[in-house]
């Protein structure tokens, strides 16, 4: 599902490359953690996904397709196949929970149809039936993530990429969430996790992909955050 | 549901910004009022051109019984002999179309219609007015035969070509037209980077909205759509403004007042009002759209 090449990533010529020659393939309907201290390139690694960046050198390669070599129109039907979520949610804060997650589907131009039918599905798999019209603010930090996870799942991308995604939470919340996760996974959803919560990671025992100065250093299948913590 | 969405999209993003998109309606109108000025003033000369030309004859005045600098006029008056001669004279010659005789007394009462009411009327007698012959050419622009050749002679004061005087008259116009386009031209660059930096603050403004639908994956066009509405949308309203302001300029400024009160000017016509329309409201529609393409290109990124 989606295959990196030795890809090396810098921001900018001078500076020291955020990824080294990585070579990860993680096929279709995988749980992947990505690991690592901060500065290690797990966002970059998510952003080359999405094409957010562009890999220097090395080809990205998402369902087939070498994204770096994506023309720029085409790149708007590669990111409807990707659903993304943040550490900080990114919900629009004048919209309410129902709008946010409309608002994915209107903006590519779904019948409205489809919008009524579908975002009250998505709610409610992510359990939040019935708080449809809370804004943002009103919500718990738990529920607006679910809310972003509602969103980026609501058009039922193959690929989920999280950053961070229980950053923000408490544990238990943080449980919550990746439960949520976990069932979406199930459906045949491709998941790359990029985190530090050494708690999580342990608990899912899913492949763990631990990068260090941009480069790979542990690429090891239902494993544990790491040997030092 | 799109158009809906963009609508609901491009009022917000208007309302967020009024002063500035007020600022850009108000110099895009006044940008394109001096365009269409510019505009406006070809007709004007064109109209007069036709009208003028048409009428342009060379005056060689003869002289009077006042002193005059002229050495054609050292003998004095003008002699009947002498008139005559050079009547016959300008009727053998081939570019000559028409040759008719202005006699003092007609040229006093001219002089008279002219300045009827005012003192300058009272004060001037029959013989300080020269009488003349007015020759119409075959072809206008051979008045330097014509000056050549009875500049000096005896009995002709002065020869004058109405056609000098006009092209003076026009080359003020010109100038006023230039001037009018180096304005317009100014002014709708203020225009331009007013759209250009609105456009920068509504992308700014909306910058949360417009990375989510990057990220969902919404086409280029639909993102960049509602801005391109908001800049189009504020020039095309500057655009009408200028069409109104140049219709009430026609009506009660032309119409109503100018041609009644200057009834031996030619002045432009409706037809010349509407010719110009489409050029404001395009060249309003297209510097719009040109400036929020441009800005979004750099600032709004896809």
């Amino acid at each position: 599902m989606i295959r990196f090449d030795s890809v090396t990533h810098a921001y900018s010529k001078t500076a020291r490359p955020a990824l080294v020659d990585v070579d990860v393939e993680i096929a279709k309907g995988e749980f992947v953690f990505l690991v690592g201290p901060s500065g290690s390139g797990k966002s970059t690694f998510l952003r080359l996904v999405f094409k957010e960046e562009t890999p220097s050198k090395g080809s990205v390669f998402v369902a087939g397709r070498d994204v770096g070599r994506l023309s720029s129109w085409k790149v708007p039907a590669l990111r409807r196949q990707i659903g993304v979520v943040f550490q900080d949610f990114r919900l629009l804060p004048n919209k309410t929970v129902l709008q946010n997650v409309a608002f994915a589907l209107e903006v590519i131009g779904k019948p409205r149809s489809t919008v009524k039918k579908v975002v009250p599905e998505v709610l409610e798999l992510v359990g939040l039936s019935g708080k449809e019209n809370r804004m943002p603010d009103e919500l718990s930090g738990g529920e607006q993530q679910r809310v972003a996870i509602a969103r980026a799942f609501v058009n039922r991308p193959a690929i989920l990429l999280a950053d961070e995604p229980t950053g923000n939470l408490d544990p238990t919340t943080s449980v919550g969430i990746m439960r949520l996760l976990d069932r979406i996974n199930r459906t045949g959803t491709t998941i790359v996790m990029a985190t530090h919560d050494d708690d999580v990671v342990d608990q899912m025992r899913k492949r763990v992909v631990e990068l260090d100065g941009g480069r790979v250093v542990r690429d090891q299948s239902r494993g544990v955050y790491g040997y030092t913590r | 549901m799109r158009a809906r969405v963009i609508a609901a999209d491009v009022g917000i993003g208007l309302r967020r910004n009024m002063t500035m998109t007020l600022a850009v309606v108000i110099t895009t109108w006044v940008a394109l009022g001096f365009f269409a000025a510019g505009l406006l003033f070809s007709h004007q000369v064109d109209t007069m051109k036709g009208e003028w030309y048409d009428k342009i004859e060379v005056s060689i005045y003869l002289c009077t019984a006042e002193p005059s600098a002229s050495t054609g006029c050292a003998g004095g008056e003008t002699t009947e002999a002498q008139r005559e001669d050079l009547r016959a004279q300008l009727e053998r010659m081939p570019e000559v179309e028409r040759v008719y005789y202005e006699s003092k007394a007609q040229a006093y009462s001219n002089f008279k219609d002219m300045f009827e009411g005012q003192p300058i009327a009272e004060n001037v007698s029959t013989d300080a007015i020269p009488d003349s012959f007015r020759v119409k050419l075959v072809d206008p622009t051979q008045y330097d035969v014509i000056a050549s050749r009875f500049q000096g002679e005896p009995g002709v004061d002065s020869v004058e070509d109405s056609r000098e005087l006009l092209d003076k008259f026009f080359a003020i116009v010109s100038r006023l037209q230039i001037g009018a386009y180096i304005v317009a031209g100014v002014t709708l660059l203020a225009a331009m980077l007013l759209i250009s930096n609105t456009i920068r603050v509504m992308a700014f403004s909306r910058r949360r909205e417009t990375g989510i639908m990057r990220l969902v994956g919404a086409s280029r066009f639909y993102i960049q759509l509602p801005f391109l509405i908001e800049g189009a949308l504020a020039g095309l309203v500057g655009a009408g403004l200028t069409v109104g302001s140049i219709v009430a300029f026609q009506q009660f400024i032309i119409v109503d007042q100018a041609v009644p009160q200057l009834p031996a000017i030619p002045f432009i016509g409706w037809s010349d009002v509407w010719a110009v329309v489409p050029w404001v409201l395009g060249l309003g529609l297209v510097l719009a759209s040109l400036a929020s393409l441009f800005t979004l290109r750099r600032y709004l990124r896809v």
